[in-house]
């Protein structure tokens, strides 16, 4: 973290606070800090979403365009993340300078959506190997407060859960060319299925205890941090009773690591099970969340706020 | 003669404004905690975020004797168009605007108090409905007077266009995407309303000479109004006496 110092003494004092499970600003070693999201605020784009974590400042669009399929994946849509590290984070991002952090987060987000069983891709295909639609999710960081793995997997699945695809009224086929026409009305379009789609969980290892959602100061004091990537429960994210209740266990779509240090496999493996326990906990707050204000938006009680409140 | 149809019959403009009339502005200081100050603005569409990091230490190369060093950075977020931008900064039009910015806002700061310092401006266009310049001059001025930083005075950017309405021109007020895209003159002053001088001032497009000081006046005009409503939030603000900033000190 940029502009963050931390003396010796700061540190052992985090580090004693992790021991005892009562971390320095009052949490437990399996708590988040407090969130604000809010979905629909970028009207130019079809879905997007703001995620205020502590200081961690998130905002995704999500852009739709007409594309052609991959010749392997003929009957699958395509989907691309690109993260933008603002400068009005800190001033190292200026220029160039967020482009590796920027580069790293939507390789892991390229990477844990890429399984069939985390994002279904073939809701987003037209017409089989000739037309598919193609998301473009532009994730926008504002401002750095720590853990920005799970703030952006957070706003992301909202944003996706936002996103509008309109549908097609009628498709023209002249030669081997598909000439499609859209929907133009708002309201005559589809909502993603996106209940399934992964959440990062970044579990940062403080001394022996690994702790979830780490602050920037937290994040300073450890030496290695993992990511898992757990597959969301779709039963969170619909209001219809009869879907089969069989829970979906959380599955892991990628694990990653960062920073200097290592870890035992024992510790590891503890790891990954307290970060797919957390993830679950998470993607059903997040369910909630989402069709709560969904709701609201229905009866039109909702406020639009953005960063005005 | 470019647009006669941006006026109605009934005198109203393409959204329903008047040919005077500003679009709707909403503005927050303080919106984050890192910045040493920062604002939100928004005026009708066209959403900006700026945040301000300084003065502090000069980096070698940059570094001056007489004051300041004023540094800007304009980038658009790839999702604030209509069409996606590929990318968010670097490219010739947001280099352009970062000159421009630096040039209206080094008109403003009191540079000589600083000297061997920097100032680092950063303007972020999360929705851009034309005017996303001026949006963002306005919204960095807010961003400036939160972090402390002693201006000579406001420095409001106002756009103007020219229409006709019954043989007579009629200078339009703040221009909207949907004006701009309709190829008229678009003039964007940026000024220090309280002194009445003009720190920059651009045109793009064609414009008779006899009509100039209509439209200029017109967008000079806009400056002043729009330097009311900020002088409005700043003061909003402080009678509310915290930011964001101060929480977290606590």
């Amino acid at each position: 973290m940029a502009g963050l110092l931390l003396s010796e003494t700061e540190k052992v004092f985090i580090l004693h606070g992790v021991q005892d499970d009562y971390r320095s600003d009052g949490r437990s070693n399996i708590d988040y800090r407090p969130m604000e999201l809010e979905t629909d605020v970028v009207s130019h784009a079809s879905g997007s979403a703001r995620l205020r974590l502590a200081n961690t400042d998130i905002l995704v669009g999500v852009k739709t365009e007409i594309d052609v399929p991959k010749p392997d994946k003929p009957d699958s849509g395509r989907i691309e993340f690109f993260v933008d590290c603002s400068a009005n984070a800190t001033p190292e991002f200026e220029g160039r300078g967020g482009e590796q952090l920027a580069s790293s987060i939507s390789n892991l987000m390229q990477r844990a959506y890429h399984s069939s069983q985390a994002f279904n891709l073939k809701q987003l295909c037209i017409f089989e190997g000739k037309q598919c639609w193609k998301l473009y999710i532009d994730i926008l960081i504002l401002e750095c407060g720590g853990n920005l793995c799970d703030a952006v997997s957070l706003a992301v699945k909202a944003a996706l859960f936002n996103t509008r695809i309109p549908f097609v009224k009628a498709a023209l086929m002249d030669g081997g060319n598909v000439d499609l026409q859209l929907s133009d009305d708002p309201y005559d379009s589809k909502l993603l299925d996106v209940g399934s789609a992964p959440l990062l969980v970044t579990l940062c290892k403080i001394g022996e205890n690994c702790v979830v959602d780490p602050s920037a100061e937290e994040e300073s004091c450890s030496v290695i941090s993992l990511i898992v990537g757990v597959t969301g429960n779709r039963q969170y994210y619909t209001q219809e009773e009869e879907t089969d209740k069989k829970t979906m266990e959380g599955k892991c779509t990628t694990i990653a690591m960062h920073g200097p240090g290592s870890v035992a496999p024992k510790t590891l493996k503890e790891a990954i099970n307290q970060g797919i326990i957390a993830a679950k906990s998470l993607d059903e707050a997040l369910g909630q969340a989402l069709l709560r204000e969904r709701q609201e938006n229905i009866g039109f009680k909702k406020h639009s706020y953005g960063f005005l409140k | 003669m470019p647009g006669p149809d941006l006026l109605s019959s009934q005198g109203l403009r393409l959204d329903g404004r008047r040919p005077n009339e500003l679009r709707r502005i909403k503005c927050k200081l303080g919106v984050f905690t890192q910045p040493d100050g920062s604002a939100y603005l928004e005026q009708g569409n066209t959403k900006v975020l700026a945040a301000v990091y300084g003065p502090h230490q000069a980096a070698k190369s940059k570094s001056s004797t007489d004051g300041v060093v004023v540094n800007c950075q304009y980038s658009t977020a790839t999702f604030s168009t209509g069409e996606r931008k590929n990318r968010p900064r670097g490219d010739r039009k947001s280099q352009e605007m970062s000159m421009h910015l630096r040039q209206a806002l080094t008109a403003a700061i009191k540079t000589e108090l600083y000297p061997r310092s920097q100032i680092d401006i950063y303007v972020e266009v999360l929705q851009a409905d034309g005017g996303a310049y001026c949006a963002g001059v306005n919204a960095a001025t807010l961003a400036l007077i939160d972090a402390g930083i002693p201006l000579r005075a406001y420095a409001c950017a106002c756009s103007a266009s020219m229409a006709w309405r019954a043989g007579q021109p009629e200078p339009l007020l703040d221009v909207g995407h949907v004006e701009e895209a309709a190829g008229g003159v678009v003039l964007t002053v940026a000024a220090l309303p309280n002194t009445g001088s003009i720190a920059l001032l651009e045109m793009s497009h064609r414009l008779h000479m006899d009509y100039f000081d209509v439209v200029l006046s017109r967008a000079m005009q806009g400056c002043r109004d729009i330097e009311i409503i900020l002088d409005r939030a700043v003061r909003d603000h402080l009678a509310e006496g915290w930011t964001k900033q101060d929480i977290v000190t606590i």
